[in-house]
C-alpha cells in the first residue's frame, strides 16, 4: 500500500526546474503531485508520477541525481480536523514524520495527504487500526 | 634605519661569509641528517669537496613534499631537546609541514625581522600591531619578535576581527600595521562602513606580506591609508617572515643573505639562470640549526637585482614575486593548494570525483567556493542529509586549511571535463594577489 515517490536534485539554478519538467514531457510522464523544499544553495524536488520506475530512469540519464523511496498517500474529507486526526495516530504511535504535502483529488472531494516516514509499514499498520483510508499507486491517481 | 652591519657587506666580505656558512651548514646537515646524506652521497658529493659558492649547483633539490613526507621531524638536525620553537605550514596534500627552530635559530630569526621592520622606518617610538595570525602560522610570531627587539610597541592582536581592530588603532594611536595587504584593503572597506577616516588613525607604516602584492593594491592602499607600503617575504619552509624586506626605497626586497643564499633557477630544466633573469626562486639556508634546507625551491617566480640600492644597503634584492610555478593559491595569507582539497573530497562519500574551486573577492577578503557533484541520491530522501553532507566537506577542510569555504553541490556532469589537465581553479580575484 505504499506509493513510489522521486526525489530530484536541484541545482540554485535558473532553469533547472524547467529542464526536469521537459525531460518529465519529451517522455510523457505526468506529474500528479510535486513538492519542493528549497534552501538558498538547493533545492529538492519531490513528485508523485504516473510511471516512477521510468521517470527515475530518464532523469538519471539527462544527468540528474535522482532517487525513489515509498511514501504513504492517504485521503482525508476535505474539512477541519480530519488532517490533525491522521496526524494524532501517528504521534500517538511515536511515529514521526518526515514530511508530507497534501493534494485535492481529482474524482472525489477527498483530500490525499503524502506522508513520508521512517517506518512506514509501522505507520500503515497505526492507519489502518485507526480506520484512515490509505491509497496504493492506482488510486492515487484514480481519485 | 640598517639595523645590522651585515646589511652593508661589501660583495667580496658577505660571499666568503657565504662560502664559509655555507660549508658547515652543508656539513651540518651530511653528518645529522639522513635524507642529506643519502642525496649527497647518491650524487657522489663529499661535503668536504664544496670549495665555491658555485659548487652548491651540485647539490639535488630539497621540495616541499621532501618536508612533508619527513612529517614531522624527519629533516631535523638537532635532537628535539635543542628545539625551542616549532611552526608549521600546509603541505601540498594531507600532512602538515613542521619546521623547528633552536635558541640560536630564534636569535637569527629575530635579527632578521627586526631588519625587516628597521628598514621600513619603525623605532622604538612606534606601535605596532601585528594582524598576523599568530599559533603555528610564523607570521605573527615572527614580526612580533623582530618588533619587539627595536623596542616598537607591540599590539599582538592577531587576524580578524576588523571591528576590534580599528578600534585598538585609534585608542592606541597604532602608528604600524603588520599584515597581509588583502586583509589591510578589507580594513579600508570596514572603516567606510564605520565612519572612520584616515586621519582618524595615526597609521603610517605598513608593513605587508605572507601573500604578494601587486602594484595595482600598492596604489589603492596609498590612496586609502596614505601610509608608507613596505612588502616583505618569506616561508614557513626556510625561516618564516624575514627572509627579505623592502627598505623605503621601495625598490625590490633586500635578501638577507648572510642567513639565506640565493639562487634563481629555470624552473624546467633546474639549471641555475645568470643574475638578473627571471626564474624560480631557490634558497639555502645558511645558518640553520634546527632543519637545515639545502636548496629549498620556493615555486615563486622572481629575479635578482644587486645594482646599489640609494639606501645604503648593499644585499642583492628580489623582485616582488611575479607568481607561482605551482598551482598553490594564497588564501587570507594562508596556503592552499588544490591537491589538498582534493585529498578531502577523496574522502568524502556521496559526491563525484570531479571538482572545481572558485576564489573571489568580497570586500577585498578572499572566499573559497568548492563545487562538487551530488551522486548520491539517498542523501535526498532525508531534509538535512545535503547539509550534513556539505557541513561535513567545510568542517575537513577547515581541519586541513583553518579556512571556511563554501560548498555548493552540482548536478551530476555538469563540471566540466577535459582531457588534458582539468582547470581545477577558477580565480575571479580582482586584485589577484600573484
Amino acid at each position: 500500500m505504499l506509493v513510489k515517490q522521486i526525489s530530484v536534485f536541484l541545482e540554485n539554478k535558473s532553469g533547472r526546474l524547467a529542464e526536469v519538467t521537459r525531460t518529465l514531457k519529451d517522455h510523457k510522464i505526468d506529474i500528479r503531485a510535486l513538492y519542493i523544499a528549497d534552501t538558498t544553495e538547493y533545492g529538492i524536488l519531490r513528485m508523485i508520477v504516473d510511471q516512477p520506475e521510468k521517470a527515475q530512469e530518464i532523469l538519471s540519464a539527462a544527468g540528474f541525481t535522482v532517487s525513489s523511496t515509498h511514501v504513504i498517500a492517504i485521503a482525508i474529507a476535505d474539512h477541519p480536523g480530519t488532517l490533525d486526526e491522521a496526524l494524532e495516530t501517528l504521534s500517538s504511535g511515536a511515529i514521526s514524520v518526515d514530511y508530507l504535502y497534501a493534494f485535492v483529488g481529482r474524482a472525489s472531494d477527498d483530500a490525499i495527504v503524502i506522508i513520508r516516514v521512517e517506518n512506514p509499514q509501522l505507520a500503515l499498520e497505526k492507519l489502518e487500526e485507526a480506520q484512515i483510508r490509505v491509497l496504493d499507486s492506482r488510486e492515487v491517481y484514480g481519485t | 634605519m640598517i639595523w645590522n652591519s651585515a646589511e652593508q657587506l661589501t660583495a667580496r666580505a658577505m660571499a666568503s661569509l657565504q662560502l664559509e656558512r655555507l660549508q658547515r651548514v652543508i656539513r651540518h646537515a651530511y653528518d645529522h641528517v639522513p635524507f642529506y646524506r643519502e642525496r649527497l652521497s647518491a650524487a657522489g658529493l663529499d661535503p668536504a669537496s664544496f670549495c665555491s659558492l658555485r659548487d652548491l649547483e651540485r647539490i639535488p633539490f630539497t621540495v616541499k613534499t621532501d618536508l612533508r613526507d619527513h612529517y614531522p621531524f624527519g629533516l631535523f638536525a638537532v635532537p628535539q631537546q635543542q628545539i625551542v620553537r616549532y611552526h608549521s605550514s600546509s603541505g601540498t596534500t594531507g600532512k602538515p609541514i613542521v619546521v623547528g627552530y633552536t635558541r640560536t635559530d630564534m636569535e637569527n630569526w629575530v635579527d632578521c625581522c627586526a631588519r625587516v621592520a628597521a628598514a621600513a622606518g619603525v623605532t622604538a617610538d612606534d606601535t605596532c600591531q601585528i594582524s598576523f595570525g599568530y599559533g603555528m602560522f610564523t607570521g605573527g610570531f615572527g614580526m612580533h619578535a623582530g618588533i619587539e627587539r627595536i623596542g616598537a610597541g607591540v599590539v599582538p592582536i592577531s587576524s580578524g576581527n576588523s571591528e576590534r581592530q580599528l578600534m585598538f588603532m585609534q585608542d592606541f594611536g597604532t602608528t604600524v600595521l603588520v599584515a597581509t595587504p588583502s586583509y589591510v584593503l578589507h580594513l579600508t572597506e570596514v572603516m567606510k562602513n564605520l565612519g572612520i577616516a584616515c586621519e582618524d588613525l595615526k597609521l603610517r607604516v605598513g608593513l605587508f606580506g605572507g601573500e604578494g602584492h601587486t602594484p595595482e593594491m600598492r596604489v589603492l592602499i596609498q590612496e586609502r591609508l596614505g601610509i608608507v607600503d613596505t612588502q616583505n617575504y618569506g616561508l614557513t619552509e626556510v625561516m618564516g617572515p624575514g627572509v627579505s624586506y623592502e627598505c623605503l626605497e621601495n625598490c625590490g626586497m633586500h635578501i638577507n643573505e648572510d642567513h639565506f643564499y640565493p639562487e634563481i633557477i629555470n624552473p624546467d630544466t633546474g639549471e641555475v639562470l645568470p643574475e638578473g633573469e627571471e626564474g624560480e626562486l631557490v634558497l639555502t639556508t645558511l645558518t640553520k640549526e634546527g632543519i637545515p634546507m639545502l636548496r629549498y625551491r620556493t615555486k615563486d617566480i622572481t629575479r635578482l637585482m644587486r645594482e646599489p640600492c640609494r639606501c645604503g644597503r648593499t644585499n642583492v634584492r628580489m623582485d616582488l614575486v611575479r607568481g607561482r610555478t605551482d598551482d598553490m593559491m594564497i588564501i587570507r595569507g594562508v596556503n592552499v593548494f588544490p591537491s589538498q582539497i582534493e585529498a578531502v573530497l577523496m574522502t568524502v562519500h556521496g559526491i563525484g570525483p570531479h571538482y572545481q574551486i572558485i576564489v573571489t573577492t568580497e570586500q577585498f577578503m578572499d572566499r573559497l567556493e568548492v563545487q562538487v557533484e551530488l551522486t548520491d541520491g539517498q542523501r535526498l530522501e532525508r531534509y538535512g542529509q545535503l547539509q550534513q553532507l556539505t557541513q561535513e566537506i567545510r568542517q575537513k577542510i577547515r581541519t586541513v586549511l583553518q579556512i571556511d569555504v563554501k560548498v555548493t553541490l552540482l548536478n551530476p556532469q555538469t563540471l566540466e571535463r577535459t582531457a588534458g589537465k582539468a582547470k581545477r581553479v577558477v580565480d575571479l580575484r580582482t586584485s589577484r594577489t600573484f
